[in-house]
């Protein structure tokens, strides 16, 4: 398959770690955080960590919407969606994402009328094709899918449809950068940056982790290949003492982004003050709402969602867990209490939350490591 | 044949929900938790696909599963192809060759009988085609509405070659795990024919009877065939990791041999499905001695329908109950049963 063999290819692979290992300074550790869910899960998808020397750390970020999302967003999506009436339409990644009174499709399997969509073009076409029902759309990520509920609301308002209705939950992802650098007990040396979000974005956006927190940033792809330059790529950036931003997803991403799909972005949506994320806490002007121009469309303002506060339980320590200050497997919940099956914390939710993925590729290797009698697949433990 | 296998599963949850249905943990924890601590006996806690019981000098296999298949007719095939390949390759997997299937419907009100005529046809066909006689059968109607048109289960009795001992107290350390042809095409071809996602492809179910690939198989090698699944539910990831379980091992599979057609291939990575969880219903994964793997191949491969057979990893000792997935350039990763379905990955 193209775009994506070349980036797999063995030898190649083989080859990038190959110089990794010989750059690194062994008498110093590297933390190195994605940013990205999407990194986390190639990472270990391709178990990469493996190929690492172990004075590299890869910290996994807040990068993954739905790992991010508090329940009580949740729990207010499916308030909406037990009215008769109502079509909630929601990703994919959303479908099992518990609330504090369970998950969509719990919701769904319990009577209530959830639809799985793979666009909001196919939410806005579920509201035409049901004129009687109200349709609302789940609404959550990064800048990737915020541009596509721009358009849509866009088309909405052109054709007049009266029956469609976004319930917004998209957030930004360098207002958490930020929030991540301004903690006092933050232990990044630099930052694998999000490709698909910069694809919109731009990489000047960072500017100010290089400049204000002088951290390297590096955009990166999602294929073994990309992950492990990019590392290459932090690696001569640290030691030469630089600290900027460049861009390894060239095939992806122009340095100024997308400006006609931030253009959409901002025909449709305003920051919120603040907004809630899960493990973070409340972070300044980091979640999108709908601007009044479209508050016909807004599902909280239609549908008068009461705010609902749920706590996650004080064990879980998904905050560490992203700055960096604790390993997945070192919470005290991790693989116990909390589960992918049952996640508890946050970043058990999705396969790009560092928890999942970690229980789901990874926590056995320890055992592998201790145990095995085969030297050659005895890899190091990813969770050093 | 073996002991039976102890569980210490217990079953809390509350209440039914679809991942108790589709074949992954939940499925197992209300089957090991709930069914058989209930039903409790040597053959049942086999736990294969069908039951394998002695019967004067022979040995019989039992099967039977119920079709629900939303929508009923999709590229490749339909609920009636399903309904009786599904029950044939039960029996296919436990060595044996099929006598009789039993057919019992449940129709909802309001059904378009051009829709039953259709299905009752190609089950008609599929029969045929897999030399099974359907020997008897039933029919319920539900009102409208409690059913999403027509179910189907079936039930197959057939019996087990006498050359064979298949078991996962068989499998050792070394024997090679070998899959019969590309993963992934039917459970992709339903998602795609759903009409949910909007995405376009020519992929088609692979729904079959492999009959002829087990039949091929347990002529070449007799007893050096250890163990066979077929890779429905849960696809070939759930299968390794039951297999792991059951027979005290770990298994190691190479990452750049899981045979996974392009098309297949791009819509699990647009939709970031691994394809090791899609669901197959003319694949199966077997166990054989190391000695015996490349004759295991020539014979899949003389077979039509078998020519991409492969061998996909090996069993090995350790740590017990694991699956791993090794690429060619050295990461390591855990392959995990599935949580409830496939869902595509957006944001």
């Amino acid at each position: 398959m193209k775009f994506v063999d070349e980036f797999r290819e063995s030898s190649i692979v083989r080859k990038v770690a190959d110089e990794i290992r010989a750059c690194v300074d062994p008498s110093r550790r590297y933390s190195i955080m994605e940013v990205c869910g999407g990194h986390t899960h190639a990472i270990f998808r391709f178990g990469l960590a493996d190929l690492l020397p172990p004075n590299i750390d890869l910290i996994h970020g807040p990068g993954c919407p739905v790992c991010v999302l508090p329940m009580g967003r949740i729990d207010e999506g499916l308030e909406i969606a037990n009215d008769p009436n109502v079509i909630l339409a929601a990703y994919g990644d959303m479908m099992r994402v518990p609330g504090s009174r369970g998950s969509p499709l719990e919701s769904k399997a319990r009577g209530a009328d959830v639809r799985m969509v793979y666009s909001p073009l196919d939410a806005l076409r579920l509201a035409e094709s049901n004129p009687e029902r109200r349709v609302v759309f789940f609404a959550i990520g990064f800048e990737t899918t915020t541009p596509a509920t721009a358009l849509t609301l866009l088309r909405a308002r052109e054709r007049g449809i009266s029956n469609f209705f976004v319930f917004s939950n998209h957030i930004l992802v360098n207002p958490a950068i930020r929030a991540l650098l301004e903690m006092p007990d933050m232990r990044i040396d630099a930052f694998i940056g999000p490709g698909h979000v910069t694809t919109v974005i731009g990489c000047e956006s960072y500017r100010f982790i290089a400049r204000d927190h002088h951290r390297p940033l590096v955009v990166a792809g999602f294929e073994p290949v990309d992950v492990l330059q990019s590392i290459l790529m932090i690696l001569r950036q640290l030691h030469e003492g630089r600290a900027e931003i460049e861009n390894q997803y060239t095939r992806a991403v122009p340095w100024e982004g997308n400006p006609a799909a931030r253009g959409a972005i901002d025909l449709v949506f305003e920051p919120r003050e603040s907004f809630e994320w899960r493990g973070l806490g409340a972070i300044p002007a980091s979640g999108l709402q709908l601007r009044d121009e479209f508050g016909a469309f807004d599902a909280e303002r239609h549908f008068g969602v009461t705010r609902r506060a749920v706590a996650d339980p004080a064990e879980a320590r998904c905050g560490d867990v992203l700055k960096g200050a604790l390993k997945p497997h070192e919470c005290p919940l991790f693989g116990k209490g909390c589960t992918p099956e049952r996640p508890i914390g946050a970043l058990m939710v999705s396969s790009e939350g560092a928890c999942a993925a970690q229980y789901n590729y990874a926590h056995l290797k320890t055992t592998l490591t201790v145990g095995a009698s085969d030297r050659d697949v005895a890899t190091p433990s990813v969770d050093r | 044949m073996n002991q039976p296998h102890t569980s210490s599963i217990t079953f809390a949850d509350s209440h039914i929900g679809m991942p108790h249905g589709a074949g992954g943990q939940a499925t197992r924890r209300l089957v090991e938790g709930l069914f058989i601590p209930a039903f409790r006996n040597a053959v049942l806690a086999e736990r294969s696909d069908a039951a394998v019981f002695a019967h004067g000098s022979d040995r019989l296999a039992m099967t039977t599963d119920s079709y629900v298949v939303k929508p009923l007719a999709f590229p490749g095939g339909s609920i009636g192809d399903l309904a009786i390949n599904g029950t044939v390759n039960d029996l296919a997997v436990s060595g044996a060759d099929p006598l009789v299937v039993s057919a019992s419907f449940i129709l909802e009100a309001g059904l378009d009988v051009t829709i039953l005529r259709r299905e009752v046809e190609a089950m008609a066909r599929a029969a045929a085609a897999a030399g099974v006689t359907i020997a008897t059968g039933d029919t319920k109607v539900v009102e409208h509405g409690k059913a999403d048109g027509l179910y189907i289960n079936t039930t197959g009795l057939g019996r087990v070659d006498p050359r064979l001992q298949l078991g996962p107290s068989r499998v050792v350390p070394g024997d090679q795990v070998l899959v019969s042809g590309p993963i992934g095409d039917h459970g992709i071809t339903i998602l795609l024919a759903r009409g949910e996602l909007d995405l376009e492809s020519d992929v088609r179910s692979d729904t079959r009877s492999i009959l002829l690939l087990t039949r091929a198989l347990r002529d070449a090698l007799g007893s050096e065939l250890k163990w066979m699944r077929d890779a429905t539910r849960g696809g070939v990831a759930t299968v390794l990791n039951e297999l792991a379980d059951d027979a005290g091992v770990s298994v190691f599979v190479s990452e750049e041999r899981i045979p996974v057609r392009d098309v297949v291939r791009g819509a699990c990575e647009l939709l970031g499905i691994d394809p090791l969880h899609v669901a197959n219903e003319g694949q199966f994964v077997a166990v054989v001695s190391r000695e015996s793997a490349d004759r295991a191949i020539s014979a899949l491969r003389a077979v039509p329908g078998g020519e991409g057979a492969v061998v996909l990893g090996e069993v090995r000792d350790g740590p017990v109950g694991a699956v791993f997935g090794r690429s060619d350039f050295g990461g390591t990763r855990v392959i995990d049963m599935l949580v409830g379905d496939p869902l595509p990955r957006i944001c």
